[in-house]
């Protein structure tokens, strides 16, 4: 096992890292930018080292920088969380050459599945069910309107580099079409990435439902549950839980192999997530894409498996033989605490002037920022994930009332009003939702 | 003649109008960004826009002015 971790992140996730580094025994090294030297994972880490200003081209997505930074302090792994370097294979690839262990799946895994094209294409050929969609880029709008005639509307247009929701738009019509492939394009430049644009069949009324899935150091690839993120706003998740109260036994043990075959298709190593589109009325599901990483609502997979995906990827970088034997017992769910306002979900950076979490039994709380902290406008808005373990989903219910309650926050315009409102909403109460809840909460 | 005020801390991504543009109700004139959002700016009235108090790059403050439309 290596004796320091360099851990390329910041906030909530970079602390989170952090704990389980240290608790291991280990040395944990932070990195941060100007904007974010008071935050507490800078303090906490045993060594933390200055990339640069607040833009992440000059400090947390600087290679060379952050290189730097791990030679300069001895580190000998890098730990990417989410976000950020975590998906790209050229930063994996220079921590590799740099003799350093990367904590994550190998470049070439990073890169098949980073292409959304590739990827789809990939589980096609390995028998997980896709989506009707395009199998080679899109790159003009002539393309996309006959691409889209062939598939039916509605159509889901997305980049085929991009991430977490950017640039994602449904088009019902061929008008509808120019404009979210215009978007679309405007996101692929801007955010970096290929140019690429992908179509794909829209699912009204879906559940998003993912699998966890393990890569161990012997080849095996094991699944450890499900989580259901249908509570998104503007594509983005707000709410996870486990296991989905949306899927039958049958439904779940069908995504779990699938989810299996998708790991082993590109040898995959350590912690990924495949994603799947659920049509609950049809209990049926289509691969939506793979992260190659940590995923932001880890948590609720630990709480339920009681077991830390942290040190198990560490300890599957470093080679480690894993013994997993994993019974998931309860329910968790996961609430993400925004810096926006509740009502159009518009980002509310600011100075925070109280700041108490709430406790007690089953609440587990990951958070990035404590009192007198700014969040400012250069990175996502995730203050804190505030998670619940009850024995049956009810309790868990319960003890998310009371915990979201009991959440005190000043200073920042925060969700945990949609929070509360949420959890007396009888879509979400019954758990019968889909992921256009929030938006028939706001119409 | 309309202040238009910034509603949260942001970048200023793009400036979309210069001074002496004719403006319509509706139109977008500055695309903040924010927390990985874009956020446009929109002009509420018609009419020619007198002044405009921001550049690209620059990072503003809840409440200030961004443009003044006559």
């Amino acid at each position: 096992m290596f004796e320091s971790v360099l851990v390329a992140n910041r906030g909530e996730i970079a602390r989170r890292i952090i704990r389980t580094v240290q608790r291991m025994g280990l040395r944990a090294v932070a990195v941060y930018s100007e904007a974010d030297a008071d935050l507490p994972f800078v303090r906490e880490a045993d060594e933390a080292i200055l990339l640069g200003p607040a833009n992440p081209a000059q400090s947390y997505l600087d290679v060379d920088r952050v290189l730097r930074a791990a030679r300069d302090s001895g580190a000998q792994a890098v730990h990417p969380g989410y976000g950020f370097f975590s998906e790209n294979a050229a930063f994996a690839r220079a921590v590799i050459d740099a003799g350093l262990v990367w904590i994550g799946p190998s470049p070439e895994a990073i890169e098949r599945m980073g292409d959304k094209i590739n990827a789809r294409n990939l589980m096609e050929e390995a028998g997980v069910p896709v989506a009707a969609g395009t199998r080679t880029p899109v790159t003009d709008l002539e393309q996309a309107v006959s691409a889209a005639a062939e598939i039916g509307y509605p159509v889901m247009v997305k980049t085929a580099g991009g991430g977490g929701g950017i640039g994602m738009g449904v088009a019902h019509d061929e008008a509808g079409l120019a404009k979210a492939f215009e978007q679309a394009s405007r996101a692929a430049a801007r955010f970096g990435g290929t140019p690429a644009i992908l179509l794909e069949r829209y699912i009204e009324r879906a559940r998003h439902v993912e699998v966890q899935i393990l890569g161990l150091a012997d080849g095996a690839v094991v699944a450890l549950g499900e989580r259901d993120c249908s509570v998104q706003r503007r594509h983005q998740k707000v709410v996870e839980e486990t296991p989905s109260p949306g899927i039958t036994q049958e439904l779940r043990e069908r995504m779990l192999a699938a989810a299996v075959r998708a790991g082993e298709a590109v040898g995959y190593l350590g912690a990924g997530t495949v994603e799947c589109l659920v049509d609950a009325d049809k209990q049926d599901f289509v691969f939506l894409e793979m992260n190659t990483r940590l995923q932001v609502e880890h948590p609720v997979t630990e709480l339920v498996t009681g077991v830390d995906l942290v040190e198990l990827q560490l300890r599957i970088a470093a080679g480690e033989t894993v013994e997993l034997s994993v019974a998931p017992r309860g329910h968790a769910i996961e609430f993400r605490v925004y810096a926006e306002d509740p009502k159009r979900f518009f980002p509310g950076p600011g100075t925070i002037g109280v700041w108490a979490e709430p406790s007690g039994d089953g609440v587990r709380v990951d958070s990035g920022y404590a009192e007198g902290n700014t969040v400012t406008p250069f990175y996502d808005p995730l203050m804190a994930k505030l998670c619940v373990f009850g024995q049956t989903r009810a309790e868990a219910l319960e003890r998310a009332r009371e915990a979201v309650a009991g959440f005190k926050i000043e200073g920042p315009k925060n969700n945990l009003p949609f929070c509360a409102e949420l959890l007396e909403h009888p879509e979400f109460v019954d758990g019968n939702y889909d992921t256009g809840l929030v938006s028939r909460m706001r119409a | 003649m309309a202040e238009v005020h910034a509603e949260m801390v942001a970048n200023v991504w793009k400036v979309l109008v210069a001074e002496g543009d004719t403006v319509e109700d509706g139109d977008t004139l500055v695309i903040l960004e924010s927390m990985k959002m874009e956020i446009p700016v929109i002009a509420e009235d018609d009419g020619v826009v007198a002044q405009i108090k921001v550049a690209e790059g620059d990072v503003i403050q809840e409440g200030d002015l961004i443009a003044v439309i006559e």
